[in-house]
This record gives structure tokens, sequence and C-alpha cells, in this order.
């Protein structure tokens, strides 16, 4: 283990590799927490499944390589709540990028979190950031309405929209639409893009706030450089203000809180409570007691 | 916590058909492992790249192009010289019988035919994977 760390600082892409491994597989390890932090910039991407969070990612890579800067990626797909597989597929939007080493992809699987992001992805991080990458871009598992926690994991939340997702009933409910720093209407050469476009616009005025709404067309790149240059100025903006280091508090009081509720579950699993709650749904299906 | 099997499903070379990559990495998808797919014309490099980064157990090829000699062989050398031949490689696809045979000579660990069980493989690529853990 201290071998691989040594690698690491060294800049050895298999170390880190085998480190994410390491702490996915070992929640609550405290291997990263003596790592230094280099400063990277954590960029979060949501949306709805198929919205284009992955190609707008491959296009944000390109933009950044094209300035210089090393990229990391964590792209987060979902596990079954059943079999506990899962089919990890973002990375084939990422082709361009495979054969440059200053690009690393990692895919991840959601594992049984709630809200998107599996627990280690805090150790991920913090493994990508001491590699020394300039920015960490974190992909979502494809999001519904609720999924969240992509907000507590990142310097900046953009939120991946599509044309075709329904009206501005939608985008006035609370969770997802709440979330984004920087909103982008992606697959923009389609039908209602700009209807979408207006909708955030009125949304936004009635609830008083200006928010960047970026149009974007992922696959040709279109409207990237734009976003890439907002989500720079908005860093800016938080470092200046403050708003970062809330945030970066709110990120640590969310992974200790996310290390007790492993820790309860992880307590009441051994507890053995299974078996008894068989018998009573046993009883229930008989109709010999009800539910409480 | 038991460990999850991490496999590469990938498609080297020029042709097209992806079924079934497709079906196999639903498969292995279904018995509780994470399949990593990269997409259609991989070449070798780019496999053994995303194998490094995605720290995968096991690699699993998919080629129906008549190519399979020269990109196993490809292949084989780039994890020599990357140091990851210790991770197992499986093929699947149109493989003549006496190729099969070569191809396990030269360091391939499974090669899977048309017609093969897709709980035969399940249970190959669990094998070949304690092997590599003991």
């Amino acid at each position: 283990m201290k071998q691989l760390l040594e690698k690491l600082e060294k800049k050895d892409i298999k170390a880190l590799a085998k480190l994410i491994t390491y702490v996915e597989n070992n929640p609550g390890i405290d291997i990263v927490d003596k790592l230094p932090t280099k400063g990277a910039k954590i960029i979060g991407f949501t949306g709805s499944p198929g919205a284009g969070k992955s190609t707008l990612v491959n296009s944000v890579i390109s933009t950044l390589r094209n300035k210089g800067y090393s990229v990391g990626v964590i792209a987060i797909d979902p596990s079954s709540p059943f079999t506990g597989g899962a089919f990890l597929g973002d990375r084939i939007r990422m082709k361009n990028h495979f054969l440059d080493d200053k690009v690393f992809i990692r895919s991840m699987s959601s594992g049984n979190s709630l809200g998107g992001l599996n627990e280690s992805v805090f150790d991920v991080i913090k493994l990508m950031d001491a590699f020394g990458f300039d920015y960490v871009l974190i992909e979502t598992v494809g999001a519904g309405q609720s999924e969240v926690d992509i907000v507590y994991v990142s310097d900046i939340v953009v939120l991946v929209l599509s044309p075709g997702s329904g009206d501005e009933i939608q985008l006035l409910k609370s969770g997802i639409m709440e979330i984004g720093d920087i909103y982008v209407v992606n697959k923009s050469d389609l039908d209602g893009a700009d209807y979408l476009k207006s909708y955030l616009e009125a949304i936004f005025s009635i609830s008083n706030k200006r928010k960047p709404i970026i149009k974007t067309i992922a696959t040709s790149n279109s409207g990237v450089e734009e976003l890439v240059k907002t989500i720079d100025l908005l860093l800016k903006e938080f470092h200046k203000n403050g708003e970062i280091k809330i945030r970066r508090e709110r990120r640590l009081k969310k992974h200790a809180e996310s290390i007790i509720t492993r820790k309860i579950k992880e307590e009441l699993s051994s507890l053995e409570v299974t078996g008894s709650i068989n018998t009573v749904v046993k009883n229930v299906l008989k109709r010999l007691c009800d539910s409480f | 916590m038991k460990r999850k099997i991490r496999v590469l499903i990938a498609k080297p070379g020029l042709d097209g058909h992806d079924r079934g990559a497709k079906v196999v990495a639903k498969a292995l998808r279904d018995a509780g492992m994470e399949v990593i797919y990269t997409g259609l014309r991989q070449t070798p490099e780019q496999i053994v790249k995303t194998a490094i980064q995605e720290d995968v157990d096991l690699i699993g090829l998919s080629i129906l192009s008549g190519a399979h000699m020269n990109i196993c062989k490809k292949l084989l050398q780039l994890m020599k010289e990357n140091e990851i031949e210790n991770t197992p490689v499986f093929v699947g696809g149109i493989i003549p019988t006496d190729d099969a045979e070569e191809l396990k000579k030269m360091g391939i660990k499974e090669v899977f035919g048309p017609g093969t069980s897709l709980t035969l493989i399940v249970e190959k690529i669990r094998e070949l994977f304690s092997e590599v853990e003991a």
C-alpha cells in the first residue's frame, strides 16, 4: 500500500488505478487522508439519462486539453439493485481521449446508494486531486428527480438538459432542478431547445435568481468553449465570495454522514434481524397480524 | 465486503457486429459483475490503456472479422510491455478450431465459439478470476 502511494506521487497511472480499486472495495480505510490536496477543480455533470452528459463531458475534455490542462474523469453508471452487477458504458462516448496520457477515465458503479453517487467517490476524488489533475469531472448516473448528491461532492454543478423532456412544470419541481450552477440546454439543434431556454429564463425570473444558461450541441463541440469559460468565471467568483469554502465544508460534512450511515447499516445487518423479518412477513401474509 | 469482478468487454478491429459483445456483457452484468464496454473499433493500444485505467480483472475480446490472430498477438505483446500480462484474456467470436488452439498457446485463456452457453461463459470467467485472485 505504501509503495502504491509513493508511486502515486510519481504520477504512476497504474498506481492510481489500483488505489481507486482499493478504496472502492474497502470503504472506511483512511489511506487517502494524508494525501496532499493540490486544488483540482471539481466539476459535476448531472441530468437525465440520454441528455448527453457523457458526450458533453467528452467535448469538455477536448476543450480543456486544448488549453493544456490534465483531466481526471469519474463516470458513474447504476448498479443493479437485484444482482449488484453493472454495465458501465459512459466511456464509449469518450473514445477520442483513450490514448491521451493526460486524460484518465474511470468508470464506477453507483453501488447501493440512492443519491446517485457511490460513497467511495469522495476518496476517488481525493486520489485524483493528489495525483495532480487540473480538473476532475464527475458524471453522475442518469438522474431522475431526486438524485442530488452530486451537489455535495463538486465545486460546481452543471445540469444537462435536452429538449423534449417536459414543460415548465417539470422545471418548477424540487430536487434536481435546484442544484445546477450552470444550466446547459444540450442538443440545441433539436426542436424545442429555444422553448426550453425561455422556460428556464422564466423560472429564474420568478425566483429572482440569475443562473447562466448555455446552449450546446455536444456532438459538434458547439457552445462548449463558452461552457468552459463560464465554469471558470463562476469558480473565480465562488473563490472570491467564499462560496467555495462553504461547499468544501458541506462536502466534508456529507462524507462524514455517509460514513456514519454505512456503519449503522453494517451494525444493523450484523444484528440478524432478517430472520425475524421473514417470520413477520409470513404472518402478515396469513393475516395473523399487521405490518406494525 | 466481497470484491466485485470487473470485466472489460472490448471490440477490436473493423467489424461492427457487436450483438455478441452486448449479449455477453449483459449476461456478466446479470451475474453481478461490473462490465465496462469500450464500444466498436478499438485498437489494442486503446484496449490496454483502458484496462489499466479501469483496473479490470479480466479482458474479453469479441472478434468476428477474421483478424483474431494478429489482434491477439499485438494485444498480448502490449500487455507484457505494460506489465499487465497477468490479466486473463478471453476471446469470443468466429474462431476456427485450429486458430483457437494457436490462440491458447499464445496465452489467450479461453476461446468461446458460437453456441457457447452464457452459463458456461459466466462459470469460466468466475474460475479465471479466482485463479488470479489466489
